[in-house]
């Protein structure tokens, strides 16, 4: 019943925005190349599905997006178990931390552009460098915030490092990691386009600088609304997979 | 003697000077004997049991266990502590095993131990359950049943029922005595409760705070089963009141 009210919730709402969309496509006086109507659009996403080129584009990305998500998730989580561990080197790696973390991932674009050339590697690298920070700090929080009783009890059975880091610290901090790794998601995603659109020649942001370039608008909000879809779909998909370890860890954070 | 506490001394830094949680305290206690640690909230009842286990050191005096020096937690002497220390990912089962498992015992042998103590605390019915789908009396059950599992020496007790309502407690208390004879443990027991302490206690240390001493060592001239509203039970119930000051002088004349 709660799934039917929240499938009647999107139903509405998206068909409230192509309303919109479609009054003030009547009513402004663009030229109809550079503001389509929701029906050109779903052409042009048609026209696109027809000769198959958006299936090869969103593969690209979902592989580039795939390799640099996942290998910052693991790569972030393990070093924040270590430096959450390690306080006394999380101190000195803090500072260095939130002096990069603020920097846009696009800022990097031209070294990246000019160390790995262009293709794959540059989104993979942006979307590294967005993931990572993210799930860096949640990590090194998490192992920070865990139960004092946790250790006293691991003590008392005499589980040491590294056990310790499997059987307690990593299993207790998880909950509060895979929190921080649907967060990184987002920020991910968004910047895959970014870095598509600068040093790719495929992609879905390849395809956005492509149909501005050749004036195509239709296939331009056709991109945008898929890059949301998908968007929309990985963060649901994770938001279930937060909610099943959270179960399978007794609800307890 | 088996535990023998000498002369111990901690002192805490504080903002405004020392703070002396345990001032001079020495405590002798035979191999199965049932100890209560009884007195009010910073009187060093925990900081002793805390002692004695390893989690802390002493700042003066020595801590001997079976002639040994006391330098940290061992997996001989396990605590059970008043929010449980349960690790909620894993199931009963898991829990149970946790303190096996860092004994290399292998997993067949360890499931057969686990499942033989989750039986001996009654909670066979919920082996595969997690923690926090069971009661504050259950889980407590499940952390007694991880102490035993590894058949420790010593269990220590830091308030084990606090967070119980009466009725789980007492019926805790019925079974960790019972529990306490028939796997013939030593333990050591912190509470505030009096009751409690009498009912479970072969000896009570009764502390007092500001700085933690030992009042006076009480022998509880009670057999293994206790009735709560015997004479007896009564009896050394009002000791242990007039220790604490809490008895008000008998001169009152009764009309009825």
């Amino acid at each position: 019943m709660k799934k039917l009210i929240s499938i009647k919730n999107i139903i509405v709402s998206f068909a409230f925005i192509i309303v919109l969309w479609q009054i003030v496509f009547l009513t402004s006086d663009f030229n109809e190349a550079l503001f389509p109507s929701p029906y050109q659009a779903l052409q042009a996403f048609l026209e696109m599905i027809k000769d198959g080129s958006i299936f090869v584009h969103i593969g690209t990305s979902m592989y580039r997006f795939g390799a640099g998500y996942i290998s910052a998730i693991v790569a972030a989580v393990l070093l924040g178990l270590v430096l959450g561990w390690f306080k006394g080197i999380f101190q000195y790696v803090n500072p260095l931390v939130q002096l990069l973390r603020p920097i846009s991932p696009m800022a990097w674009m031209p070294f990246i552009v000019l160390w790995f050339g262009i293709g794959d590697t540059p989104a993979i690298v942006i979307i590294f460098i967005a993931a990572f920070f993210p799930v860096l700090l949640s990590t090194v929080s998490a192992v920070g915030g865990i139960n004092p009783i946790y250790f006293k009890v691991s003590k008392n059975f005499g589980i040491k490092q590294p056990q310790i880091m499997w059987k307690v610290i990593f299993p207790a901090a998880f909950p509060q990691i895979a929190n921080g790794i649907h967060l990184a998601l987002g920020t991910a995603w968004i910047f895959l386009v970014a870095g598509e659109m600068v040093g790719a020649q495929s992609g879905l942001g390849y395809l956005i600088i492509d149909a501005r370039n050749n004036l195509r608008a239709d296939i331009l909000l056709a991109t945008i609304i898929v890059i949301g879809l998908i968007g929309l779909l990985l963060d649901t998909l994770l938001k279930w997979a937060e909610k099943k370890i959270l179960k399978a860890w007794g609800g307890a954070l | 003697m088996y535990i023998e506490v000498k002369d111990a001394v901690k002192t805490f830094k504080q903002n405004s000077g020392e703070f002396t949680a345990l001032d001079h305290v020495s405590l002798d206690i035979e191999r199965g004997e049932f100890i209560c640690l009884l007195g009010p909230s910073g009187c060093g009842k925990s900081t002793l049991l805390n002692a004695i286990a390893g989690f802390d050191k002493i700042t003066e005096g020595s801590i001997k266990i079976n002639g040994e020096e006391v330098t940290q937690p061992s997996i001989h002497n396990v605590t059970i502590f008043q929010n449980y220390g349960l690790l909620p990912w894993r199931s009963v089962l898991k829990n149970v095993e946790l303190g096996l498992e860092a004994k290399k015992i292998p997993k067949e042998e360890r499931r057969e131990i686990a499942e033989k103590y989750i039986d001996l605390v009654g909670l066979s019915e919920f082996k595969n359950s997690h923690p926090n789908q069971l009661s504050g009396g259950m889980q407590q059950r499940v952390s007694i049943a991880r102490a035993l599992a590894v058949s420790p020496d010593i269990i220590f007790m830091d308030e084990p029922f606090g967070a119980l309502d009466a009725i789980t407690r007492m019926k805790l208390q019925d079974d960790i005595l019972n529990i306490s004879k028939q796997e013939n443990k030593t333990i050591i027991f912190v509470t505030h409760d009096i009751e409690e302490a009498v009912f479970l206690a072969d000896r009570i240390v009764v502390m007092t705070p500001n700085p933690g001493r030992i009042k006076s060592v009480v022998t509880v001239p009670l057999t293994h089963y206790r009735e709560r509203t015997s004479e007896d039970f009564l009896l050394v119930r009002n000791k242990i009141f007039e220790l604490f000051n809490m008895k008000p002088d008998d001169n009152i004349e009764y009309f009825i």
